[in-house]
């Protein structure tokens, strides 16, 4: 077996410097009954690289590749150019192959990196710090929800219509568990966002309001007063980023006196991968730091005086507070934190403006373009690359029977929403620097052909 | 004649002499490197993007006015940053990686290659199910493979790490007790010397902790737990082989008396890579078990992440796991059962006994992790896989045997170890501990053993050098900790100072600590701030 | 004013119905550097035993119990930026709350300076 160093005489000379008759002499401590005699029987033994790479060459043909099609989905994963050299760095082994960074020393790397991502993260995000990653960003919205409760010890969150489903989904599932409640709303398929209904429910139990920006159907609204409400009754106002390279043409959560912004930090660096593996991104207001969940990196001075970076403020975390801790949360996102990383500071703040701005004019092009098929309403007012049509009739058969002629033309709101019959003709479209102008005139005129 | 007239002429080298400090601060190839902070500019890019028009606003009145404040480099400044940064971190590419409980194996790089294979690194997650049976397939064949090789009844695949795989097994078992009626069954059980993440996880899930002792010889405390059994236990939270390296001979016993008391077992599987394809846990009577992919299975670490923790579950618990998940029906169709189909699915294909907790994560769980982990049990298929366990298991043992007579090794006469050996600075020279044995080992080119876990264990060294290290790289290591074992013994005052060889010496822990600088600011405001 | 110490390795300085509570000598030099102090606010109500609070070193975060039932009158606002006190003057400047005492019988049941001393000797 090609990854197994190990020869026959290794494994008998070694047998013999411990004492011990045979392998299975090792596995004396297992009870005769769980023992195995030989391998399990119903499944293959090994094969070769060659025939490994055969068969999943097999099971990825019968995916429809994003790339080799006019392509529109979004609604919390986008499809961007990532740069070639951005894969090519987080393949070198000192990353990809490296443990947390515990031993401080002979991990500068990944540190600095680290050290590196939260600065830019928190800049973009437009607060004073920010964590080391989270699993993803829906994952990081229920973080951000139960450090609120701890930070204000009120258990009622607001959360917008506007927040994706799945995020509500995972919310919902852990506030089972810790108690908290949630006020949660659907959507409408309309231009304006639940902000002042948003407003008009904040009371002195509310621990936070959870807004997305922009929403789940591409809407976007100024937060101000939204934050101001908040902290006129002592709640936390939650910003939830899906599509980060929105913050290069918008103003950030932050500025706008968000409390905590977290997002999915898939856009840059990462790929769609199917849903993973993601990064969660996680910022907060530097006066809340100890109440943050996930590794923090910080910088330090090493023995002779010269800058190094260490894991700090470790004590929030649950292999020293074990059942005290802030988050459940422990492996991170790394390798996909450094991807994003890479990908932003190969951008810079003029290759991020740029993006955005593109990905901005292609929305605004496509919809110009597509409220002019026959029976298609644009229902936004404002977006940025992704926003939400009428069409109509329901979009989800319509998605599917586009999807055979060849073309992948959104997300429709039945997928998000099932059995939500107000909001079944929608459908969210996703524009990035990825869709060309012949692109868009495909979708324009596979839809014109579906709803003739 | 023709005269070398350029002065360069062959030189004998010369040994000795100090050097003189380097103007860049460099030493040959070991090279400093700044922030991008500080090399960056706001306006340099590395990435070019087409001409043309940029029209269009309908951003509201909410446009970005103020600087971002993000440093860019162009394409070739950014690959010397990542590549002088990667070279300031150990890695297993380099060597060893001894950290016990983390099963740091060879990557091997087909996983790569297969993970970015554009029909499974490019595909977007809410694509219509017909366009990604491929993918679906890659999930439905790997929960095949783990129901297999755990004996178990199903797998949820979402959870995203360990911990959270932690998380959906207690909440599995959760769900199930409230579907009894058993909801006040309010105390889950753990071992001392479980990961830190199990009593975490229980307490999340509103579970209050107690802890079972441990035998002198590193084992549960099968009497004690067996006593502590009744009305109020919920589960017993156990790690198999344990973080001692001890397989629990008593396991069934345990879960036995665990079920006939009405409450469930959940074992840790961190150190599945110890029994995978020799053990199956669910013949042991375990209910749930988390699968870290990156342990067992190699998916790569990176550094801290991505992770990916799929549970399986027994007939009891499955009904609850986590949605989504897949179902291949009889017509080799692939479904992805999400919240709407969960109900119809489960009368038409379950009896109508799917009883989902809900969901963990936005789509799929780590769609990037499947990928690798299917090759990389197809590579090694069920022969390959429990020789994988059979050398994990010789390797540790190697070791334990190869050290006992410098090392103290606190369970060596309780039998074999499985795969990590546990040793402890008991009988080093006063004032010497277990971080001074590590960090000198990190001059000796290795990355450090696990450091004072498990905690059952005073000053504990946690080895485990997994089935992938050769005899050659394992002597070598023995070699090495033997000799740092000795200087410890000795008294060695080097030791404390260690390591003397790496891009930095000690951090200082306390500072980072005390006054906690999380990101970069200009050199401005750190004048200010220091006011 | 007298000084009783609890197993849990808690001073208390006691004058009229007031306390003053900090962590003995022995118990910062065994958690080592202390980066981190979370104190009572003013006004808590704790019961004798009750979980006051928090005190971080690098590797550890350990909780301190009041020592006594009682209504908090202040927390040491010194030691949230300055949590090195404890190390260098536990029994002093690094003090944690001051407590006004609901029932001094419970004093009874705690150290003097002597019993503690040896209550330490033998750990």
């Amino acid at each position: 077996m090609r990854y197994l160093p190990l020869t026959p005489t290794d494994r008998q000379d070694m047998l013999a410097v411990i004492g011990a008759s045979s392998i299975d002499a090792l596995f004396a401590d297992v009870p005769e009954a769980a023992r195995l005699d030989g391998p399990i029987h119903d499944l293959p033994n090994h094969a070769s690289e060659l025939a490994v790479e055969r068969h999943m060459a097999a099971l990825a043909r019968k995916n429809t590749v994003a790339g080799e099609v006019p392509f529109f989905l979004g609604a919390g994963a986008y499809r961007h150019h990532v740069p070639a050299s951005v894969d090519h760095l987080i393949q070198r082994g000192e990353f990809l192959t490296a443990y947390t960074p515990y031993q401080p020393e002979i991990a500068q790397g990944t540190l600095q990196m680290l050290f590196e991502f939260q600065t830019q993260v928190a800049a973009l995000l437009g607060t004073d710090v920010a964590n080391a990653s989270m699993y993803d960003g829906s994952t990081a919205c229920w973080e951000a929800i139960g450090m609120a409760r701890r930070i204000t010890r009120r258990g009622k969150a607001i959360l917008s219509g506007g927040l994706h489903p799945h995020y509500v989904s995972v919310a919902k599932t852990m506030a089972k568990y810790t108690g908290d409640a949630l006020d949660t709303a659907l959507p409408t398929l309309g231009a304006d966002t639940d902000l002042d209904a948003l407003i008009a429910k904040i009371d002195d139990d509310t621990s936070c309001v959870v807004v997305q920006y922009p929403d789940i159907l591409g809407r976007i609204a100024d937060l101000t007063p939204l934050a101001d409400a908040c902290h006129a009754k002592k709640a936390l106002l939650i910003a939830v980023v899906t599509e980060p390279v929105a913050l290069g043409a918008l103003r950030s959560p932050g500025e706008m006196d968000a409390d905590i912004v977290v997002g999915e930090g898939q856009s840059l660096g990462v790929g769609l991968q199917f849903g993973g593996p993601y990064v969660g991104l996680f910022g907060c207001k530097e006066k809340y730091v100890r109440q943050m969940p996930g590794r923090l990196c910080g910088q330090t001075v090493d023995a002779e005086g010269r800058r190094g970076f260490v894991l700090t403020l470790s004590t929030r975390e649950q292999h020293i507070r074990r059942e005290k801790a802030t988050s459940n949360i422990c492996t991170n996102s790394g390798l996909c934190a450094l991807a994003f990383s890479i990908h932003m500071t190969l951008l810079g703040e003029a290759g991020l403006r740029r993006l955005a701005a593109l990905n901005h004019a292609g929305a605004c092009r496509a919809a110009d373009r597509l409220a002019k098929v026959p029976g298609v309403k644009l229902i936004n007012d404002t977006f940025f690359n992704e926003f939400t049509l009428d069409i109509g009739k329901e979009a989800r058969p319509v998605v599917r029977d586009l999807a055979d002629k060849g073309v992948l033309a959104g997300v429709s709101l039945g997928r998000l929403y099932p059995g939500e019959d107000a909001l079944a003709n929608g459908l969210i479209v996703a524009v990035t620097e990825t869709a060309t102008d012949e692109d868009i005139e495909a979708l324009a005129t596979a839809l014109e052909e579906a709803l003739a | 004649m023709s005269i070398n007239a350029s002065g360069w002429k062959p030189t004998t080298p010369v040994a000795g002499g100090n050097a003189a400090p380097t103007f860049t601060g460099n030493k040959a190839l070991m090279l400093e490197e700044p922030l991008i902070f500080e090399i960056g500019s706001t306006e340099t890019t590395g990435v070019d993007f087409a001409d043309g028009d940029v029209a269009g606003s309908r951003l509201g009145d909410l446009t970005r006015k103020s600087a971002i404040g993000l440093p860019g480099l162009s394409e070739q400044e950014t690959v010397r940053h990542y590549t002088r940064l990667s070279r300031q971190n150990y890695a297993i590419d380099l060597g060893l990686f001894p950290l016990g409980s983390c099963t740091m194996k060879h990557n091997p790089r087909l996983n790569e290659k297969v993970a970015r294979m554009p029909g499974f690194a490019d595909i977007h997650p809410l694509q219509p199910v017909d366009t990604v049976q491929g993918a679906l397939g890659v999930i439905n064949e790997l929960a095949v493979w783990l129901i297999k090789l755990t004996g178990m009844y199903g797998v949820a695949m979402s959870p995203k790490a360990g911990a959270h795989g932690e998380l959906c097994g207690i909440l599995c078992i959760k769900a199930a007790l409230e579907k009894r009626g058993e909801g006040h069954r309010k105390v889950v059980l753990v071992p001392e010397s479980a990961h830190g993440t199990n009593p975490a996880t229980a307490a999340f899930a509103g579970f209050s902790v107690e802890d079972i002792p441990a035998t002198d010889e590193g084992r549960i405390d099968t009497a004690a737990l067996k006593a502590r059994l009744g009305p109020d236990v919920a589960a017993v939270m156990i790690t198999n082989p344990n973080t001692c390296g001890l397989f629990e001979r008593d396991l069934k016993e345990i879960s036995d008396a665990v079920h006939a008391a009405g409450g469930y077992v959940y074992c840790d599987g961190a150190n599945f890579n110890a029994i995978v394809g020799r053990v199956r846990p669910g013949d042991l009577g375990v209910d749930a078990m988390h699968i870290n992919l990156h342990k067992t299975f190699s998916t790569p670490h990176g550094g801290g992440g991505p992770g990916s923790g799929p549970v399986v579950l027994s007939e009891a618990l499955a009904p609850f796991g986590p949605l989504p998940y897949t179902a291949r029906t009889k017509d080799g169709y692939v479904h992805l059962i999400e919240e709407e189909r969960a109900e119809e699915f489960s009368n038409e294909h379950f009896g109508g006994k799917l009883d989902s907790f809900g969901r963990m994560v936005a789509f799929h769980g780590q769609m990037g992790m499947f990928t690798r982990a299917l090759a990389y049990i197809l590579s090694h298929g069920a022969d390959g896989l429990k020789q994988v366990a059979e050398d994990a298991v010789l390797n540790a043992n190697y070791v334990l045997r190869s050290l006992e007579d410098v090392l103290d090794a606190p369970f060596a006469g309780a039998g074999p170890c499985m795969h990590e050996a546990i040793f402890s600075d008991k009988g080093f020279a006063a004032g010497f501990s277990t971080i001074d044995a590590a960090k000198a080992l990190i001059d000796e080119g290795f990355h450090p053993m696990t450091m004072y876990f498990p905690l059952v264990v005073h000053g504990a060294m946690l080895i485990e050098p997994t089935e992938t290290e050769s005899r050659g790289a394992l002597d070598q290591f023995i070699g090495a900790l033997r000799s740092v074992a000795e200087r410890a013994k000795a008294g060695d005052p080097s030791l404390k100072t260690a390591p003397h060889f790496a891009p930095r010496a000690r951090l200082d822990e306390t500072l980072a600590a005390r006054k906690p600088v999380l990101t970069w600011k200009p050199p401005v405001v750190q004048a200010e701030a220091a006011e | 004013m007298s000084r009783y110490f609890t197993e849990d390795h808690e001073w208390i300085d006691v004058d009229g119905d007031t306390g003053t509570v900090g962590i003995s000598d022995y118990a910062q030099s065994q958690l080592g550097d202390i980066v981190f102090v979370e104190v009572p606010d003013a006004g808590r109500a704790l019961g004798k035993g009750d979980e006051a609070a928090v005190v971080e070193s690098v590797k550890a975060a350990s909780d301190v119990y009041s020592p006594v039932s009682g209504n908090v009158l202040e927390g040491n606002p010194a030691l949230t930026d300055e949590p090195a006190l404890v190390n260098s003057d536990p029994e002093g400047e690094g003090w944690f709350f001051k407590i006004t005492l609901s029932d001094a019988s419970e004093l009874d049941a705690l150290m003097d300076e002597t019993a503690y001393a040896a209550f330490v000797a033998k750990l």
